[in-house]
């Protein structure tokens, strides 16, 4: 035992280091170049969030959902969306259900044009960095559109959405994700058969079903080992039991799987958002509620109750019943969920957010054992590691 | 929906051994028990065959200040194969600890750990019981609703020591926390309640 303690070499790795993803530190023990354990010291961007929601309205708790993981706001606006709206129960109107499935898609799109390029860019490959920004940022201008924000969106609701598309958006979005396959493949062009990005990840990072299981894996990660669980299909929230789509699955679960998956997911969300837009129609996007919605500004001018309306909104908030709910949604990185308790008060009494990427980072000391120092960059990237969600 | 409740049925048939009770709110079910059937009951669900919740999703606490029992421990559940979600409950004291699950699901390690960084609560058993969001050498358990929100340090570097210093929080003016609570009736059954007490008030003139 002794002997293999001298042996082993200590290395610390980042938190600022520009292939850790953030501020994640990582203690290495190294044999020679072998890893045998990497112990992630997390926490670095702690915030509070959930301490901060405790003494926030339901309504003011939303803008901290974008700064979770700030590369797929919307879905997590929506984890809580669903949660508040279940404590309330009430029902929301079908447009508000489409464009919350457009937008959560679009947001998919956005994460896995991110992770994609950075993943690539950790081991080798710099142009698909290049490409997939461009393509980003056309599709931040629909957040823009829509929220008036590109990333801290704030766009879903307890109750909808907080307004509805602008004029020519629906077509705007359906031209652009009819020309998004082709980008794909010219995307898939540099990297899929790329042999550089082979040798970094074929066969890296496995992860069997159970081992997956086992580690609280969801999302990508699980699909990526073999097992076709996908919330959006077997727990579908919104509009998702409207539309069809496919659940694409690995064979082995390494970091190539992983990999194929989130190109073959952007696909299969473009096919959603042009589903949804075939099918959605004219209507309200927020429940017809005063006590819930606020009143439109042309009925703050002329009526006093709708002004009144307005001040408590936005002062007090609405109160929700006492309960307790988890929801979880499908987002981009695995299950995002949230865990709300209230007591009946405008305020959420706890309000618990489950990160997907924090259960995939503690499986990381798993994935890399065994594996060269030079894997975990590699690994880690295909973890689609956040910190924004991780340490909240 | 009718297959929660058969899921409740059977749970509550095959864990007569064991002290449970469970319920059905916001299709969720709830599952009760105590602390020291925890481990029987979580070993139960994960293997046996009809339940097998393979995944722990998370694990949780919410603070009741002024309960005797004042921690509320939650673990979720998700079995994949039929597709159920469970939150087990159980109640502890201040003082109390509770068994830690690590060898029944790996992930539950950093699950317990943030448990116990942000609300103090010890897990017994537990592989590798450090702090995991909070500094190094902080004090106190932040999400306990007795910690202020403004915590009660703060950091800053300091220019003539030239390092990073610790200080206590100084605030010039006291965190506001406006208590809104009026007779605004916030949603219906409010509204019920306020006019069956106008009734009560009528009734008694």
């Amino acid at each position: 035992m002794i002997k293999n303690n001298e042996q082993t070499t200590t290395i610390n790795f980042g938190p600022q280091h520009p292939a850790a993803h953030g501020v994640l530190r990582l203690i290495v023990e190294l044999n020679g170049e072998v890893v045998e354990r990497a112990d992630p010291h997390i926490g670095l961007l702690h915030r509070g969030t959930e301490k901060l929601i405790e003494y926030k309205t339901y309504l003011q708790a939303i803008p901290y959902f974008d700064r979770l993981d700030y590369v797929s706001p919307m879905c997590q606006e929506h984890a809580f969306a669903l949660a508040t709206e279940q404590l309330l129960k009430i029902k929301i109107p079908e447009r508000a259900k489409y464009i919350r499935v457009i937008f959560a898609e679009i947001t998919r799109i956005l994460n896995h044009l991110l992770n994609i390029p950075a993943y690539a860019a950790d081991i080798g490959a710099v142009t698909p960095f290049l490409w997939c920004f461009e393509e980003r940022e056309k599709l931040l201008e629909f957040h823009e559109a829509v929220s008036g924000a590109r990333f801290h969106a704030a766009y879903f609701r307890p109750g909808g959405v907080h307004q509805d598309m602008p004029d020519g958006l629906e077509d705007k979005i359906h031209d652009y994700m009819e020309k998004f396959p082709k980008f794909i493949d010219d995307l898939e062009t540099l990297l899929t058969e790329n042999r550089i990005l082979r040798q970094r990840s074929v066969d890296i990072g496995i992860l069997s079903i159970e081992e997956a299981k086992l580690w609280g894996c969801t999302g990508p990660i699980l699909r990526a080992s073999g097992l076709a669980w996908d919330l959006r299909r077997s727990q579908p929230y919104d509009a998702y039991d409207q539309v069809e789509f496919d659940v694409p699955i690995g064979t082995k679960g390494d970091c190539y799987d992983r990999y194929l998956i989130r190109i073959e997911e952007m696909r299969q969300s473009a096919l959603i958002v042009n589903q949804c837009l075939s099918k959605i129609k004219k209507g309200d996007v927020m429940v017809n509620d005063n006590k819930i919605s606020p009143p439109k500004r042309s009925q703050m001018k002329k009526s006093m109750e709708a002004l009144i309306h307005h001040f408590k909104l936005f002062t007090e908030g609405y109160r929700v019943e006492p309960g307790e709910t988890y929801c979880a949604v499908e987002a981009p990185k695995g299950e995002f969920g949230v865990y709300l308790v209230s007591d009946g008060s405008s305020k959420p009494y706890r309000c618990k957010l489950r990160a997907p990427g924090f259960a995939h980072l503690q499986a990381l000391d798993f994935l890399s054992k065994g594996h060269l120092m030079a894997d975990i960059p590699a690994i880690l990237g295909s973890l689609d590691i956040v910190f924004g969600e991780i340490d909240r | 929906m009718s297959e929660i409740f058969d899921l409740e049925k059977y749970i509550t048939d095959q864990l007569k051994d064991c002290s449970i009770n469970t319920s059905i709110s916001n299709n969720n079910l709830f599952l009760k028990c105590n602390k020291r059937d925890l481990i029987n009951v979580i070993n139960f669900l994960k293997n046996d065959k009809k339940t097998s919740f393979s995944q722990l999703i998370d694990i949780t606490a919410v603070d009741h200040i002024n309960n005797d029992k004042r921690f509320e421990v939650i673990y979720i559940l998700l079995s994949i194969e039929f597709n159920y979600r469970i939150i087990i409950k159980i109640f502890i004291s201040e003082d109390e600890s509770v068994p830690s699950i690590s060898d029944i699901y790996k992930s539950s390690n950093w699950y317990e750990r943030e448990c116990y960084d942000l609300f103090g609560i010890i897990f017994t058993n537990h592989p590798d019981l450090r702090r995991i969001m909070m500094d190094y050498n902080f004090v106190g358990h932040p999400l306990r609703k007795d910690f202020p929100l403004t915590g009660h340090t703060e950091v800053r570097y300091d220019d003539l020591q030239k390092k990073v210093i610790y200080e206590t929080v100084k605030l010039d003016q006291d965190y506001r926390n406006f208590d809104f609570t009026s007779p605004w009736e916030g949603f219906k059954d409010n509204l019920n309640e306020m006019k069956k007490i106008q009734k009560a008030d009528n009734d008694k003139k």
